[in-house]
């Protein structure tokens, strides 16, 4: 367990975390690891879980009628994936297909609300901290629209 | 006379080469390498210098010198064909004349990069002006920190200099991030903008300078992320790009708010450009 609450406090995403809030953290979360070429979560299944991401690489991918799965994104080392967990209705948007092997700390959703509705400054930290990364992700994929390498522009 | 006495002596004047060499990159790119048609050597230029490149019969166009410093019997360019003039060029024969007049404009300031870490992100074809740099760096490995390359394309397919990014990323102190923005499935490598890859890279900005190249929005991104990331302005180059016709400053086509492309740049600190960058139409 002590091993597990230094992994979640050496994380990028919960770094300068105070130390009581990493200890309930703690109490949510487990080690997991994915085979290269599996699914974590698939579109539409229930959201329950959200991963740090520790080694590996992971692809966020869309399903498309009558072709092979577009990927959008890859994830890797130090990056978190998922956060349909923490808004309704706690469903998945997208796959998560690995393309490698990945090893992750896996934080319960429930459990994490559950704290988070009893404690609004620890549910603070976590928002601020999941509203960095969705402006990170959707300046890229605004950047990744304007499709700037594309001859003619 | 080498091309450096005859830029010169008389900078509209083209000095006759011939085509050496011409490698397919990609679909629509390819690496051309000219010598002199003289057999005069010492073509000096410095990593991130343009020169004029002459398809008789065609026009004339700028293309950013690709090829490795040291290599002075011969000019590198790496072209995309995407009009009349770069398809004329890139479906030169070996053998056949190109007219070169340069080299021109300022280079990355490699210089001032000795003793610190090189942080190198283009984009697309913006690859082919930095890998000069990259060859500097790497030829001089005891005089600069590490070297850290990002590279963004549109697909894989599109990717520049494969193998040689390959060799670069097997390189004692030297870091190569590679990725697309769309990738397809057989593709193990990352997704994503070329700034995604900053989390990857262990860059430490207060003893870095990076060099960035690539279409404008991209840099104005790349540059952006670069601050937040701890960069000073002046410590981020980047590389511009305008209508460039005579090289010199004479003419006016690349003029850029208060600056000549092609002899006051094409390479700016990120400081000079950024009240430009932010300017509507200019």
């Amino acid at each position: 367990m002590e091993n597990l609450e230094h992994i979640i406090a050496e994380h990028p995403f919960f770094a300068g975390l105070e130390s009581h809030y990493t200890n309930l953290l703690t109490g949510c979360a487990s080690n997991v690891r994915f085979d290269a070429g599996t699914y974590i979560f698939k579109e539409g299944e229930e959201a329950n879980e959200f991963y740090l991401i520790r080694t590996g690489k992971v692809a966020v991918e869309i399903f498309a009628p009558q072709r092979k799965p577009i990927m959008l994104e890859t994830l890797g080392e130090g990056e978190v994936l998922g956060w349909s967990w923490l808004l309704p209705p706690y469903q998945w948007r997208f796959h998560a297909h690995t393309v490698e092997t990945v090893r992750a700390i896996a934080l319960d959703g429930k459990c994490l609300r559950t704290k988070c509705e009893q404690d609004h400054d620890l549910g603070y930290e976590i928002l601020k901290r999941f509203a960095h990364i969705m402006e990170q992700r959707l300046e890229a994929t605004r950047f990744q629209l304007l499709d700037v390498y594309r001859v003619g522009r | 006379m080498t091309m450096a006495t005859a830029a010169t002596t008389d900078p509209m004047l083209p000095q006759p080469y011939s085509v050496r060499q011409v490698v397919k990159e990609t679909a629509d790119t390819f690496t051309l390498t000219l010598e002199p048609s003289n057999g005069a050597g010492g073509n000096r230029f410095q990593p991130g210098q343009f020169s004029m490149l002459w398809v008789f019969g065609v026009g004339e166009l700028p293309i950013s010198i690709s090829g490795d410093p040291a290599e002075r019997d011969r000019l590198v360019y790496t072209v995309r064909s995407v009009g009349q003039a770069t398809h004329a060029l890139v479906s030169r024969e070996v053998g056949e004349a190109v007219g070169v007049r340069g080299p021109f404009g300022t280079g990355w300031p490699v210089e001032k990069t000795e003793g610190r870490d090189v942080l190198v992100v283009a984009g697309g074809i913006g690859l082919a002006p930095l890998r000069p740099v990259i060859y500097e760096v790497l030829h001089n490995r005891e005089k600069y920190g590490r070297l850290v390359v990002l590279y963004g394309a549109r697909s894989p397919r599109d990717l520049l200099y494969r193998k040689e990014l390959a060799a670069w990323a097997r390189q004692r102190e030297t870091q190569v991030l590679v990725t697309v923005d769309y990738g397809g499935l057989s593709w193990r490598g990352h997704v994503g903008v070329v700034t995604t890859l900053f989390k990857y890279a262990r860059l430490q900005p207060a003893r870095s300078l990076a060099f960035a190249c690539g279409p404008e929005i991209m840099m104005r991104f790349v540059a952006r992320d670069l601050e937040t990331h701890g960069f000073a302005q002046e410590n981020i180059y980047l590389s511009m790009e305008r209508n460039m016709k005579c090289g010199v400053g004479f003419c006016g086509h690349c003029q850029y708010g208060p600056h000549f492309i092609c002899k006051d740049g094409p390479i700016f600190a990120y400081d000079r450009m950024r009240p430009l960058l932010e300017k509507y139409e200019l």
